[in-house]
């Protein structure tokens, strides 16, 4: 921000200098200048008689006056926004609303301990800015930028209120930690793990209050985080307010609705009673079974949702005390009946700047309330499997009348006799202060202190009787309590020195510290509904500390060659001493081509090469703590042993580690940035190349050696590669009118190069990806040579009529049995290639937007399919309905590793369409208003035969369904 | 010049002042854990009370899947706490393979280990594997903390020295039968013993007549030390059980690579049936949940519905032999899961009237051939396990059982002891065989009806008393190899070999083959015969 301020003061004198010549003759024009965005007046304006040196330059109210005469043309240019042209008619007072031009605030953009300027920056780094963020309903900031940032893949989980993502960039380097992103906002590395009872971690932070998004790819930009950012980095900033600005109100609310797109084909009523009558003909108990009802399971389960959003922000500068603060409402349905999400929110922001802008401090806080009630997801199975020709209310019981439990649950059941609710509470705050030195202005001391708590606390409770507690607690209910803290607190502590030599070149060197606990604790009670039995009763206390020693140098020569270097080093209180500490390096060189001499095309605006290098770690084990140590643990209730008459409460000798150490990730990065026609296109292009080594990896150990069957270690290696590819274009950039497309794409392959400590041809790889259907039937390994998640399946022989043989495979390894080994490893789940797709249409007061995702070659494992079998339809004392692609493949029993039910899931969605209108001259340009209407999640076109195509994992079972939504919103500002 | 001479003074006492920060921040990283029921091994060792803890969680190895009950904190990843509970891989591993039972669940590779075709990538056979040597991993760390040496360092007097002497050699006990376990099912194992530490080493493989003599040797260097029979509470074993393992070892000794040693399997037998244990007058009593109390059990696993919960163990038999028409509540439980039958060649073992009470089938809505192992209504369903006390009253729990599971029976020493005798043991008379058959006889049919005369007691006849006596407890995979009836086609049940008329299969099947994951983690193995 320094930078941008330093131009504005420069445009600030020019404007002066130019107001003093002033021609005569003329009429006065005044006005009133504001920010298109929030209504608020813009001071500093510059506005010039075009083709002359008259001008003027607006003061502290955002106000101009000068003369001009009918005809000219008057043109208003201000550092960050978009120049505007208005033709002088009759008219003496001309107010102007700016729009802010995202290719220029991104000239500083937000990097680790730091910003740089564009220009300046050498990794690869996306940021994206609030005007840009997907409308609609975003109960979460990643959802705002879905589709936006090439080597960005954010999936959701499903179509819950407040659903958590996944969020992957460049693929994932690890195997078992984490592949999840280290996220920062406003300097505090948050907890993305987030505390139980809450949806998505990330929806702590209302979406409204997010000024940019900013994703660092490469390890040259991430590696200033080393021990977290293997995955790399996003960078959140909340909304600030700025000094000198007037106090402002803005009110944004909307109200949606969402709707079930579709519904899985089961067996009507008729059919499955007249599949039953003829399948089961000679089973006059089966046929006895059969209800007179009519009921469509899904359509009962599912509904049209409504949610509203209420959002009121006031900002302002309070003489030296700029401000910001927020406070949003929203309360949101699940389209799965009983499902809801309540949230408030609240921040607030203060950033002085005092002793003569020596000491600037920034206050954030923000916290958040939220009430769940989760809906039974198991009534979305249910609804699929429960006979459609019962009533409503209908139960399958035993013939002895006790319920009988292996029988599909009544889904409308499953619905409301499980109230599982929990409250969050989670408070974010940090402050940083920022001191340059008296003494040594080009020196800044910073520190930053924050805290990131939250706690929760969870009900879940099943009536006694009811059936859904006789699987496993025998029809006594269940009253489950939890709840859980969570502090983690951070210290980060350091000097920052700027040096500006004669010849265009800079120098920025950081030099620091920084300290992090992450702590928490949390129990679970659990009984009978009526007390008398316990089930449960866990506590647990757990810490973790991470101290780091870190640099970084960034050096600009002649304003062409750019040189970075950083070097982190990282202390990790999960390994042993002698492990403890990790170094991470990365070097950078950037090089402007498109400023030097040489270079003078008038087709090429920018071009610019950036090389990068670096080694980030990994140390995220999620849930141990001390994977070093040998430990011994308690064992809770119901694992005791007797000896005699007294029951043995036991301790455990657990396996451990002690040689654990870092995960390292090697990235090498060479990326373009170009620009064609003055900016009016601009992208980038990167490759890179991730090699992960010593994968913190569960893998068996030599069985006897260890107290477990599988430790955590450093064992086996993998690579990413990729390619990603950006370009935007403005198509009109009129006064009135401005058109913006922007599409970006990316690749990855991920392939796993080593597994085990020795070489072993025989060794498949490790098994992931339960499904749902027997127990314990993994569908996906890892092995070398494959993808991470690479499906295994059994290769299914078709007939002549292309139907699938049940039980008969390919005899892949020819040994003349059809068993296990016969499985092979087919596709993975991931997309080969991801692209995201935008429009932004602005005509005057008129807008209209829309983007979308094209997935490629992200396969998908149909396990509501591959549940369906005519197996125990009719066979065990009740019916159970079948998805009807069981007429197709006419099995009798599931054939669950079968690859007939791999399909390619590739997809193309459109997410978003917003159309916006803008009344900006209301009450005397006091007033703006915008309305607007958002239809998302409107089209996909796929060839997946299931609900969705986007399936993280690659495994579809009975995902909550994506709903469509539309939305109806409005934006006061005061 | 002041100016400056105070500056420096600051940043000096700036550096200082940060790097005593820094320093202590450092210091932040060596953590212990916070949770007061999770102990570094140093503390745990040094208080006498925790011993009796360590020991509690060997026998539980046996018992549950982790230190949760019935679920979550299981002890072994990657593996279902379901089926990852020691005696039901257990079960698996000798009751599906055979003519005793059939499992109707479509679970992974399954239906590989009911018709005998299963490969070293089966995932069942990886558990009982894993849980084989998880539980040896556990008494070694046992037995390594309890030596003389570490016991005086810690200042124990002798009144807790000779207690935890005695803890060492029952976890000594537990591992020579889990060895015992290995070496039955997989043959040449990796050999891990207290001689070797926690980490990342590579066990060599012993063979399988080594490890015979090994697990014999422990055997027989334990006795001492172990209480002698009964003295123990219940819940532990005693030199009874040892005796047990030593008879069932000697029984088997030829299968394992040995010259026969039938001599001293009726040695150990007659010293178990001479030490005061009796036999139960209601069959059904033992398998059901007052079965503490019944005679005839001398080592059962405890299970209660409160405290000692699983999804294996008597949970699982229980819970899956119930089905199709059967009243769950009539076996104490809330719900049956539709899952074990038994093959039409085992209910052929029994008369055909019901004059043997331990004929117990369900057979209304059942079939008698299977000839969908999915279906539960194919095969006759079983009724020997129940929740319900002997009087009839339910267990606490309509879920998790109060059964316990016996592991050593006096029936078996009885039937060891014949079959000894009958091949040729010395020691023993056939008429004291015929005589401890016949004991056998008159409580199954509450008479002599039942007994048979000298030339009625053959080997064969054995086996199947054997089966009759002793079926769904785990005896059935090793008594068809020592019979020489496992594999090969001499003896045919449904489904063996993959269809339903039953094949002939492999001999290699006598033995499992050591899983893929522990050939891939140990270069050290060679594989089992033809896998």
């Amino acid at each position: 921000m320094e930078k941008l301020s330093i131009k504005r003061l420069l445009m600030f004198a020019f404007g002066v200098m130019l107001s003093c010549v002033v021609f005569g003759q003329q009429v006065r024009v005044s006005g009133t200048v504001t920010d298109a965005a929030d209504g608020t007046t813009l001071p500093g304006v510059n506005v010039v008689v075009k083709g002359s040196l008259v001008g003027a330059i607006t003061g502290i109210n955002g106000e101009f006056s000068l003369s001009a005469q009918p005809g000219d043309v008057l043109v208003f240019t201000f550092i960050g926004y978009l120049p505007q042209e208005i033709t002088l008619g009759s008219q003496t007072v001309v107010n102007v609303a700016m729009r802010t031009d995202v290719q220029a605030l991104s000239e500083v953009v937000v990097i680790g301990y730091g910003t740089v300027r564009k220009e300046d920056a050498t990794g690869s780094v996306k940021a994206i800015n609030s005007e840009y963020f997907n409308p609609g309903v975003v109960s979460s900031p990643q959802d705002m930028v879905i589709g936006k940032m090439a080597g960005v893949q954010i999936t959701t989980g499903g179509g819950a209120p407040g659903e958590g993502a996944t969020i992957r960039i460049r693929g994932g380097s690890s195997l078992r930690a984490s592949n999840d992103p280290l996220i920062v906002i406003d300097g505090v590395a948050v907890d993305i793990d987030g505390p139980t009872g809450m949806r998505n971690p990330l929806s702590t932070i209302n979406p409204n209050d997010i000024e940019t998004f900013t994703v660092l790819k490469d390890a040259s930009a991430t590696a200033i985080y080393g021990s977290r950012a293997s995955n790399g980095v996003i960078l959140i900033t909340t909304k600030k307010g700025s000094a000198g600005k007037p106090f402002t109100i803005n009110y944004t609310g909307n109200v949606s609705v969402s709707t079930p797109i579709k519904y899985i084909d089961v067996f009507s009523p008729e059919a499955f009673r007249s599949l039953i009558q003829t399948k089961y003909a000679s089973n006059a108990a089966a046929q006895a079974l059969l209800g007179a009802a009519s009921t469509n399971w899904q359509k009962e389960i599912y509904q049209n949702a409504i949610a509203q959003d209420h959002n009121l922000n006031f900002s302002g500068g309070l003489g030296l005390f700029p401000y910001r603060l927020s406070v949003g409402i929203t309360n949101q349905d699940g389209i799965l009946k009983t499902d809801n999400l309540k949230r408030v929110t609240g921040s607030l922001s203060i950033s002085p700047s005092l002793l003569d802008d020596h000491l600037r401090i920034e206050l954030n806080a923000k916290g958040m309330i939220i009430d769940n009630f989760f809906a039974n997801r198991g009534a979305i199975g249910g609804s699929l499997s429960m006979d459609p020709t019962q009533a409503k209310n209908f139960l399958w019981l035993n013939p002895d009348g006790s319920p009988l439990f292996v029988a599909p649950m009544n889904p409308l059941t499953q619905l409301y006799d499980r109230s599982d609710v929990s409250t969050v509470n989670r408070f974010l705050g940090n402050l940083m202060l920022d001191y340059k030195l008296h003494f040594f202005p080009a020196i800044r001391a910073k520190i930053n202190v924050g805290i990131d708590q939250s706690d929760s606390q969870g009900n879940i409770t099943i009536p006694v009787g009811s059936f859904l507690s006789y699987s496993t607690y025998a029809g006594e209910g269940q009253a489950r309590e939890y709840g859980q803290n969570k502090t983690n607190a951070l210290l980060d502590a350091y000097f920052d020195y700027t040096g500006e030599f004669g010849d265009h070149s800079r120098l920025n060197a950081i030099a620091g510290y920084s300290w992090q606990h992450f702590y928490r604790d949390g129990k679970t009670i659990e009984t009978s509904a009526n007390g008398m039995k316990l089930y449960a009763n866990d506590d647990y206390k757990s810490e973790s500390f991470l101290v780091s020693f870190f640099g970084r140098l960034n050096y600009v020569l002649m304003d062409k060659y750019l040189f970075t270097f950083t070097l982190r080093e990282d202390g990790s209180s999960r390994f042993a001493p002698e492990n403890r500490w990790g170094l991470f390096p990365s070097a950078a060189f950037a090089w402007n081509i498109a400023k030097e001499d040489f270079f003078s095309d008038r087709v090429v605006s920018g071009l610019k090469l950036r090389l990068g290098y670096g080694i980030t770690g990994q140390q995220n084990l999620s849930n141990d703590d001390y994977p070093y140590q040998a430990v011994y643990r308690l064992s809770e209730v119901g694992a005791s042993y007797l000896f005699g008459n007294t029951y043995i409460d036991t301790y455990r000798a657990g396996g451990y580690d002690a040689n654990l150490k870092w995960e390292e990730t090697t990235t090498y990065n060479l990326g373009i940035d170009y620009g064609f026609f003055k900016d009016r296109i601009t992208g980038d292009v990167d490759v890179y190349y991730r090699q992960t080594k010593d994968l913190i990896n569960q893998i068996p150990v030599p069985a006897g050696t260890n107290l477990t069957n599988q430790i955590v270690t450093n064992v086996g290696d993998l690579e990413n590669r990729g390619l990603e590819f950006s370009i935007n274009g403005k198509i009109i950039a009129a006064a009135n009118t401005d058109w913006e497309v922007g599409f970006n794409a990316s690749y990855n392959a991920n392939k796993i190069t080593k597994l085990t400590a020795v070489d072993d041809p025989n060794y498949k790889g490790i098994y992931v990806g339960g499904i749902s259907g027997g127990v314990g039937n993994m569908m996906q390994i890892h092995s070398v040579g494959f993808p991470s998640y690479s499906f295994y399946v059994m290769e299914q022989v078709y007939d002549a009529a292309g139907k699938p043989i049940e039980n008969l495979y390919v005899d892949r390894n020819n040994d003349g049995a059809i068993t296990g080994d016969d499985r092979y490893r087919y596709q993975k789940p991931s997309p080969t290639v991801f692209m995201g797709f935008s429009s932004l249409f602005r005509h005057k007061n008129f807008d209209f937007s829309f983007n979308g995702r094209i997935n490629v070659g992200n396969y998908i494992y149909n396990n509501v399919f591959s549940n369906s079998s005519y197996a125990n339809m009719a066979a065990s004392g009740y019916l159970s309905n079948r998805v009807t692609n069981v007429l197709d493949t006419n099995f009798e029993n599931s054939q669950y590793f079968s690859d007939y039910y791999m399909e390619n899931g590739s997809f193309m969605k459109l997410d978003n369409v917003s159309v916006g209108y803008n009344f900006n001259n209301l009450l005397d340009n006091k007033l703006k208003i915008r309305v607007y209407g958002t239809a998302q999640n409107l089209v996909t076109v796929t060839n997946y035969s299931g609900l969705d195509p986007e399936v993280f994992d690659g495994i579809d079972n009975n995902t909550y369904p994506r709903p469509r939504i539309f939305l109806l919103g409005v934006s006061v500002t005061l | 010049m002041a100016m400056k001479a105070r500056f420096y003074k600051l940043l000096t006492a700036a550096v200082i002042l940060s790097s005593m920060f820094v320093t202590a921040c450092i210091k932040d990283l060596d953590t212990i854990p916070l949770d007061q029921d999770v102990l570094t091994a140093d503390k745990i060792y040094a208080e006498y009370g925790n011993y009796e803890k360590v020991l509690a969680k060997v026998y539980a190895g046996l018992a549950v899947s982790g230190q949760k009950g019935p679920d979550g904190a299981g002890d072994l990843s990657g593996l279902d706490e379901g089926f990852g509970q020691y005696t039901r891989g257990y079960f698996y591993a000798q009751e599906l393979p055979t003519d005793e039972a059939i499992l109707g669940w479509n679970d992974g590779n399954l239906r590989d280990y009911q018709e005998m075709d299963w490969s070293a990538s089966n995932e069942f056979i990886f558990n009982m594997y894993s849980r084989i040597f998880y539980q040896i991993s556990l008494c070694n760390e046992f037995i390594r903390e309890t030596t003389d040496a570490k016991l005086g360092e810690r200042g124990f007097d002798e009144t807790q020295k000779s207690a935890i002497n005695v803890y060492r050699a029952e976890a000594r006990l537990l591992r020579a039968l889990s060895y015992y376990h290995a070496l039955d099912m997989f043959g040449n194992v990796p050999f891990v013993t207290e001689e070797d530490f926690v980490g990342s080493f590579l066990p060599e493989q012993i063979m399988r007549e080594d490890l015979f003599d090994y697990v014999e040797s422990e055997l027989l260097a334990i006795e001492d030390d172990l209480m002698a029979p009964k003295l123990n509470v219940y819940g532990r074993m005693d030199r009874a059980s040892a005796w047990m393992l030593l008879a069932r070892l000697y029984l088997n000794a030829e299968v394992y690579g040995k010259s026969v040693k039938y001599t001293e399997a009726v040695t150990y037998s007659k010293m178990v049936i001479d030490a005061g244990y009796e036999l139960e007058d209601n069959y059904a009593k033992m398998f059901a949940a007052d079965n503490h109390t019944a005679k005839g059990i001398i080592f059962a696993i405890p299970y209660d519905g409160k405290k000692t919960k699983t999804w294996g163990g008597t949970t699982f038999i229980i819970n899956a032999q119930v089905g199709g028409k059967m009243v769950p509540a009539n076996f104490g439980i809330s719900g049956g899961w539709w899952g074990l039958r038994a093959k039409p060649q085992f209910v052929d073992k029994f008369p055909t009237d019901n004059s043997d009470e331990r004929k117990m089938f369900f057979i209304d809505g059942q079939a008698k051939d299977i000839t969908d192992m999915f279906t539960f209504t194919d095969g006759y369903a079983v009724t020997k396990w129940s929740n319900r006390t002997s009087a009839g009253v339910a267990g606490q729990d309509g879920t998790h059982p109060d059964t316990d599971q016996p592991i050593f029976r006096l029936a078996d020493a009885y039937l060891m002891y014949a079959e000894a005798v009958l091949r040729g043991g010395t020691g023993g008379t056939r008429a004291a065989a015929l005589g401890y058959i016949n004991d056998l006889r008159i409580k199954a049919y509450n008479g002599t009806s039942g007994n048979i005369n000298d030339t009625q007691l053959t080997l064969a006849f054995i086996l199947d008393e054997r089966a009759r006596e002793l079926y769904w407890e785990g005896y059935r995979r090793t008594d068809l190899i020592r019979y020489g009836l496992f594999t090969g086609g001499i003896y045919l049940w449904q489904w063996k070999g993959g269809v339903q008329a039953g094949v002939a299969t492999d001999p290699k099947y006598n033995l499992f083959p050591i899983p893929d994951a522990d050939m891939g983690a140990n270069p050290n193995l060679d594989q089992n015969k033809d896998y």
